[in-house]
């Protein structure tokens, strides 16, 4: 059932978003979970909430739909709170997948997908067959609707959990490690499919431990450990903020003739890499004169790239800022607090970064 | 948010049924479950009756026959102004089909709904499927009302299909000694319709509670033997009593039955909660 898709909340900056968690905690008796989480989650992106496991990436979503209370702070999802009087307003416009696909292995892919449509009401039956069929040749099960889902492998469950998680239209998509469990072909073919999605208007979260998996996926990167947001924003501005300055890597042949080239005009740090060296410059400009002056030299030059971090590069670039800050104050940093922003980038803790 | 006042929405029972109707789906897939089951009711409703009927109307074991009346001697007055026949054997098959196999229909549908109410909800947390109905908009007592019909009706529609059976074969074997068909009596109506209803809803209630709580379907079959054994007594106790009670006594019976099996049922929507759906927290 196609729902109204309504801007639900602007933050200062005018980013239209669908949810937000501020200062949030969750215990569960003694044991925290979250403790002041932030996340802001824009309308139309993809938010990737990054952590190692245990970090509270599943808890997080599950408060989102209003699965669980928190037990501090307040969370607006489409401009109300979802475990309050209007939650199943909320879960009618969220689709979950779960990092187990959740799906009913006695009955036949049609019939999870049925009973879906049904508690999601879908309407009458020709018209949910319509879209049962339509999710399903979505995700390319469409085949295998069916044969009981106890008989499918972990690729083909994902992909109904897939297609039962769209089966409503959801403006927002939360996606527990979705590529859990799936071979390398799986995976990459689960993450266009979550990017197809977005180019129709659609929000999606995604948590994932896995770095590679949020590369080139991420609109936004929320990082958090312990139940603590570390770091959020754009990776552009992330990058922006740990790499401030441009960087280009050189290679060539002869590594040893690069010794002097710490004494060229612009460069203001260097790195010994394989076959070469990376450069921290005082600007981009500074590169061609300074290729200019290795090859007046001698030098031979393979090649000169720009250098773009990556996002292991930035979670590493968070982590090791973190593993400083524990050395210096002989504790492990746990930030708290902080403001919420999507752009620029917003460390959490003030006292985290160089 | 932290602190939160939830509002009643209407109940959808269009929803409720969807629960019910897709845990019966699975149930019909689990040839492990309903074949032992299905042996279960007939045994009691069909194999013991017919042995024992046949034994005493059609071979006319003498030995059989006066062991068993003597076993009617014990019986209420009021019940053995009611037995019809006008043969030893006639009177006796009489009595053994409309007083002695009173406790099959309770057994049955006791046994078979606590069987499958005991793994309904925690059955949802192990296969990990919990955690899409704790996402979906269905409202826990949806679920909750969704999970108990979904017990009930196996072990109720034991009792139509068995009580189908026994009426036609105690008709069939006793008939013909007390002058015709008389099976079901009115006792018998009142009990099936009536008095066992509470009795196997009161059951549920409790053993959806316990389901909703404990960490395994093991521990939860072996909690709700717990439950179940002491109310099958209790019910069986009761309706006996309607059955060889007269007048208004089976319908005050089954009255108060169905007061508590109301209050046990508005107490037990509370135990399905989206965090025990999902396995985390406390009082799992």
């Amino acid at each position: 059932m196609p729902q109204t898709q309504v801007p639900t909340s602007v933050t200062e900056d005018g980013t239209t978003t669908v949810a937000e968690l501020r200062s949030v905690s969750k215990r569960f008796g003694d044991v925290p979970a979250l403790e002041k989480f932030d996340l802001v989650i824009p309308k139309a992106r993809i938010t990737v909430l990054l952590g190692p496991n245990g970090a509270g990436k599943t808890t997080a979503i599950r408060l989102v739909t209003g699965a669980l209370s928190p037990t501090e702070g307040t969370i607006s999802v489409f401009g109300t709170t979802p475990d309050g009087p209007d939650g199943e307003n909320v879960r009618r416009r969220c689709g979950v997948v779960s990092a187990k696909p959740s799906l009913y292995d006695r009955l036949s892919g049609y019939d999870n997908l049925r009973y879906a449509a049904e508690l999601y009401g879908l309407g009458p039956k020709t018209a949910a067959d319509l879209r049962i069929r339509e999710a399903a040749a979505q995700f390319g099960i469409d085949d295998a609707l069916g044969q009981e889902v106890g008989g499918y492998s972990t690729g083909m469950k994902t992909r109904l959990a897939l297609a039962r998680a769209v089966l409503h239209e959801p403006e927002l998509l939360l996606l527990d490690e979705p590529t859990s469990g799936l071979d390398p072909e799986s995976a990459l073919a689960v993450l266009a499919m979550v990017r197809e999605m977005t180019a129709t208007g659609r929000t999606v979260l995604m948590c994932t431990h896995l770095l590679a998996e949020a590369e080139g996926l991420a609109d936004e990167v929320v990082v958090i450990q312990r139940g603590t947001t570390l770091v959020s924003g754009n990776p552009t501005d992330l990058a922006h903020y740990y790499w401030p300055q441009p960087e280009v890597t050189i290679t060539t042949s002869e590594p040893g003739r690069l010794a002097d080239v710490a004494a060229l005009p612009g460069v203001r740090r260097v790195d010994s890499v394989d076959g070469g060296v990376r450069l921290e410059l005082d600007a981009v400009s500074r590169t061609p004169e300074i290729v200019r002056a290795l090859a007046s030299s001698g030098v031979p030059i393979d090649s000169v790239v720009p250098y773009r971090p990556s996002l292991e590069d930035l979670y590493l670039a968070v982590r090791r800022d973190l593993g400083s800050q524990q050395d210096e104050d002989g504790v492990r940093p746990m930030p708290t607090g902080g403001q919420l922003t999507t752009s620029p980038p917003t460390l959490v803790d003030a006292t985290v970064g160089r | 948010m932290t602190a939160t006042t939830r509002r009643h929405s209407s109940l959808d029972w269009g929803r409720v049924w969807t629960v019910a109707r897709t845990d019966l789906q699975q149930l019909a897939q689990a040839r492990d479950f309903w074949l032992p089951m299905t042996l279960l009711g007939s045994f009691f409703f069909v194999f013991i009756p017919a042995i024992l009927l046949l034994t005493i109307t059609r071979i006319g074991d003498v030995q059989v026959v006066d062991q068993v009346a003597d076993t009617l001697a014990v019986l209420p007055a009021s019940a053995q102004e009611q037995i019809r026949g006008d043969s030893p054997e006639g009177r006796t098959g009489y009595a053994l089909a409309v007083f002695l196999f009173a406790p099959v229909a309770v057994i049955v549908p006791l046994t078979i709904s606590t069987a499958v109410g005991a793994a309904t909800i925690v059955g949802e947390r192990e296969r990990g499927t919990g955690e899409f109905l704790a996402h979906s908009p269905a409202a826990a007592r949806e679920i909750y009302l969704g999970k108990l019909l979904a017990s009930l009706l196996p072990g109720y529609g034991t009792v139509v299909v068995g009580f189908g059976l026994y009426s036609i074969l105690v008709n069939l074997t006793v008939g013909p000694e007390v002058g015709g068909w008389f099976f079901p009596t009115q006792q018998w109506w009142v009990m099936i319709l009536w008095v066992l209803p509470p009795f196997l809803a009161i059951c549920l209630s409790l053993v959806l509670r316990l389901s909703a709580r404990v960490s395994s379907t093991a521990a939860a079959q072996q909690a709700s033997g717990l439950i179940s054994l002491p109310l099958i007594m209790v019910a069986y106790s009761q309706s006996t009593g309607a059955l060889f009670g007269a007048g208004i006594l089976p319908v005050v019976i089954g009255g108060v039955a169905w007061v508590l099996a109301a209050f046990s049922l508005t107490r037990g929507v509370r135990s399905v909660t989206r965090s025990r759906l999902l396995g985390v927290g406390r009082n799992m």
